[in-house]
């Protein structure tokens, strides 16, 4: 028996066969016994029900992508479950725990030399008054990764007695008839004890966002449901109520973007959250919005693009449309957090950005952050509270796009006697008002982009870790597995660099040459089948040495494996 | 309701010249907008309200240039999309008195989708369409209010289609308000202005507004319009049968309903957001 530092588990069933709602009880389970991991769900196209499959990671201290390799799959049924094949890698390592009546084996678990077990779900499920055979696989489960039965007793009592279908009494019968059948099952590995537990959390990335944005000051949201970003909305909605503030739905994101430039208009912090398709319909108006110096934040939760693409699929593919969509000169600021944890810093300091800068924020999230369930450490509590310059009462009259030294002018909020004024799309003068003139376009076009680049951004900009003549260099949810890379090639000896930025925009050069310094070779990690950070890099910034990239598309999330490969490849 | 006058000789706290900025407008000479913006300026100084209490919302196109021509707080949006904006003020400011300007290409075409919904949704605030039947700032292209048979560059011989009923359209959406004015009597739409800033949830005031350089003919209009011959009515199938059956130059209010307004109720900010973390902790 080995102690394994993490673990890694599949749990796949049909529609209603309850693999999600297992999978989510495990995660659960090993995070109040003091262990780490994430959840990602993958579904069918089914609007509701269809097959479902819960792809989990254990480990004894934090994790932040999924494991190349699966240790364990259980398969309540596998109806349909050769969809998952991608995604569940499995080979002579694993176990499979199958259900002889769950339908035949699918043919990547056939062709992988897993070792398959028969247990025999359904039938034991019956004979336990409204016992349910998704319970007795999380037993088999938990049993198997070494979880102790009693952290279940309140989590079931807690979970399931809160939807009033399955009694707590039977679910805790299945699952102890799931704990005793895996008695009888060899498996040679189980979870290390987890490092001494700091204060942790149990939160989606989506979640995360929502209490970060809350947290910069934001009290308006406007709201269009799209995957995978209507999570961030729907957490908002009853939340932004308690703390003084609300939530709009609109009729489209063309209103959505409108309705939060105008509340930031009338000085409220404001917020909405969309994916790539909800963006390109915003890109006017965050045009207007830089234009017309109003701060709001706008979060891109990314999805497999173009057009409707895989709106259930991670990909880095909005990076362009977010630096580059804009008409005109439009600068403006794009930032992206790195894990589920750092959606909460990431989005609270865009807030924080967009209001002392007066400029919109883009937030470049992806569905892996988004609606990955992990179990984290407290993110540090930081001050970044938005609040914008106001115009205070003077005798002179006001104008609301003074040239500042910083470039940043105080701005009057509607109310205020003696400054009122007009905010602006068309290019106007220091006042405010519409003007064709090259010297007023000239001064306030280098108003808008000096604001930016004279800011100081501090630390914060980037993820550095490391040192070493080899970089890589990658951005938001890849940030984990390229770490994960790192250690790996560690342990060959190979010590490798991380730069991620977190601030794609402005770009912050002299932060970025020097965190390069005395690099010879970068490697450059993406999901994106355009390469659209290298050519970003490559567009922006200096990159000493020999470069290669490693960018494919999704929807399934590079993983550490193949950044190692990569590594391991170049240096021989 | 009170009714309402304004006469030359009423004595005004605020006078319509402190709601009128120093920007001179873009307008062509003989625009029916002058009298618009000339419209706002007396409503607003009837009603007392202090400029920097009024917020002007608009997007794109002539009509829409109105707001810096006022001294109130003002927003020169995107094309078709300032009902939004506005909504998303007045929501987070119920306070401010909230007045949208558009065209009829601004409200009926390019911004239809957000007309209903904002009928629809009856946030108290006012929208005021500046109905000239033609794109006047891109010289002359048929709106969605133009005559079917009117010829242009880029619908030769006219377009063939009916044009759009903007009053049905917001009484079947659920605006709580309707009335048509003529800009050529500003006494009278200043009165029906102040009516619907007044009147709670959402008032749609259409204002024919002509537009001598690109139509011409309706310099006639001041002589088709007349006063609406009935008195309000709050039942929506009795405005329905008024705004389909009329001839479209029908001046008054047609429709005063009593739907409660959409304005959700701020909780005092009682609750420190550190506490919403709790709902994460293991």
């Amino acid at each position: 028996m080995t102690e394994a530092q993490n673990l890694s588990i599949a749990i796949v069933g049909s529609g209603g066969a309850g693999a999600l709602t297992s999978g989510n009880l495990l995660l659960e389970a090993a995070t109040a016994a003091g262990w780490y991991g994430l959840l990602t769900r993958t579904v069918g196209p089914q609007i509701r029900g269809g097959e479902a499959a819960a792809l989990i990671r254990l480990a004894s201290r934090p994790v932040e992508c999924l494991a190349d390799r699966f240790d364990l799959l259980i398969g309540i049924d596998w109806l349909n479950a050769d969809r998952f094949g991608a995604e569940i890698q499995i080979g002579p390592h694993s176990l499979v725990i199958s259900d002889p009546r769950g339908g035949e084996l699918p043919a990547f678990v056939q062709n992988s030399g897993a070792r398959v077990v028969d247990v025999p779900l359904k039938e034991m499920a019956k004979s336990i008054p409204e016992g349910r055979p998704n319970m007795i696989a999380l037993g088999v489960v938990a049993k198997l990764v070494g979880l102790n039965e009693d952290v279940f007793a309140a989590l079931i009592e807690k979970r399931l007695a809160e939807k009033g279908k399955v009694s707590a009494q039977a679910s805790r019968a299945a699952l102890e008839a799931g704990f005793a059948a895996a008695g009888a099952i060899e498996f040679d590995r189980h979870l290390a004890a987890p490092v001494a537990a700091k204060k942790r959390w149990l939160a989606s990335g989506n979640e995360t966002t929502g209490l970060g944005a809350i947290r910069g000051g934001i009290r308006f949201a406007a709201a269009y449901p799209i995957t995978p970003a209507s999570e961030i909305l729907e957490w908002l909605a009853p939340r932004l109520a308690k703390v003084g503030g609300v939530l709009l739905q609109a009729e489209d994101e063309l209103a959505s973007i409108n309705m939060i430039i105008g509340a930031s208009f009338g000085g409220t912090p404001a917020l909405t959250a969309t994916s790539g398709p909800g963006l390109s319909l915003m890109i006017e108006a965050l045009g207007l919005a830089t234009a017309a110096e109003i701060p709001i934040v706008v979060v891109d939760v990314m999805r497999g693009g173009p057009s409707t693409g895989i709106p259930t699929k991670s990909e880095q593919a909005d990076l362009n449309i977010a630096i580059y969509g804009f008409h005109g000169d439009a600068p403006h600021l794009v930032l992206a957090p790195q894990s589920v944890g750092d959606c909460l810093f990431t989005t609270q300091w865009a807030t924080y950005l967009a209001e002392a800068l007066q400029a919109p924020a883009i937030v470049l999230s992806d569905q892996f952050l988004g609606q990955t369930v992990a179990a984290i450490e407290r993110p540090a509590d930081v001050a970044f509270i938005g609040e914008r310059i106001r115009h205070t009462a003077t005798n002179a009259p006001y104008r609301r796009y003074a040239l500042a030294a910083n470039g940043i002018s105080p701005m009057a909020i509607p109310g205020m006697p003696g400054a009122q004024y007009t905010a602006e799309g068309l290019t106007h003068s220091e006042r405010g008002t519409p003007t064709s003139g090259a010297a007023e376009h000239r001064v306030q076009l280098d108003k808008r982009r000096d604001k930016l680049e004279q800011f100081a951004f501090g630390d914060h900009w980037a993820t550095m870790e490391g040192t070493g003549e080899i970089a890589i260099v990658t951005w938001g949810s890849l940030t984990g597995a390229v770490r994960e890379a790192i250690e790996l090639a560690g342990r060959d000896g190979i010590a490798v660099r991380l730069v991620a930025p977190r601030l794609l925009l402005p770009v912050q050069n002299a932060r970025f040459a020097a965190a390069l310094d005395g690099v010879k070779r970068i490697l450059v990690v993406e999901q994106s089948h355009g390469g659209q950070f290298y050519r970003y890099l490559r567009a922006h910034y200096d990159l000493p040495g020999q470069t290669r990239v490693l960018h494919r598309p999704g929807p399934f999330p590079i993983r550490p494996s193949e950044i190692h490969q990569e590594i391991t490849a170049w240096r021989n | 309701m009170e009714e309402l006058r304004l006469t030359a000789d009423t004595q005004l706290a605020c006078k319509p010249g402190d709601y009128r900025s120093d920007v001179k407008p873009v307008w062509c000479p003989g625009c029916g907008d002058y009298h618009v913006l000339m419209a706002f300026t007396r409503a607003f100084a009837q009603l007392g309200v202090p400029p920097e209490q009024i917020a002007v919302i608009s997007g794109i196109g002539c009509s829409s240039r109105i707001p810096a021509y006022t001294n109130c707080y003002g927003f020169h949006g995107v094309h078709g999309r300032s009902l939004a904006l506005a909504a998303g003020l007045k929501v987070t400011r119920p306070d401010l008195t909230v007045v949208v300007a558009s065209g009829d290409g601004d409200g009926y075409s390019i911004g239809g989708n957000h007309f209903l919904h904002a009928c629809r949704r009856n946030i108290d605030i006012t929208y005021v369409v500046m109905d000239n039947r033609v794109y006047g700032m891109t010289k002359g292209q048929p709106s969605p209010t133009t005559e079917p048979d009117f010829d242009t560059a880029i619908s030769p011989g006219g377009t063939g289609l009916s044009p759009f009923h903007p009053l049905v359209a917001a009484l079947a959406s659920g605006a709580n308000f309707i009335a048509r004015c003529f800009a050529g009597e500003p006494n009278e739409t200043a009165a029906m202005l102040v009516e619907a800033i007044r009147h709670p949830g959402f008032s749609f005031v259409e204002i024919l507004s002509p537009c001598v350089t690109y139509r011409p003919d309706q310099k006639q209009w001041k002589d088709l319009v007349h006063p609406a011959p009935v008195a309000p009515t709050n039942d929506p199938a009795k405005a329905a049968r008024r705004i389909m059956t009329d001839d479209g130059f029908n001046i008054g209010i047609l429709y005063r309903g009593e739907r409660r307004p959409y304005q959700p109720k701020f909780a005092p900010q009682s609750l420190d957001p550190s506490v919403l973390e709790q709902e994460f902790e293991i």
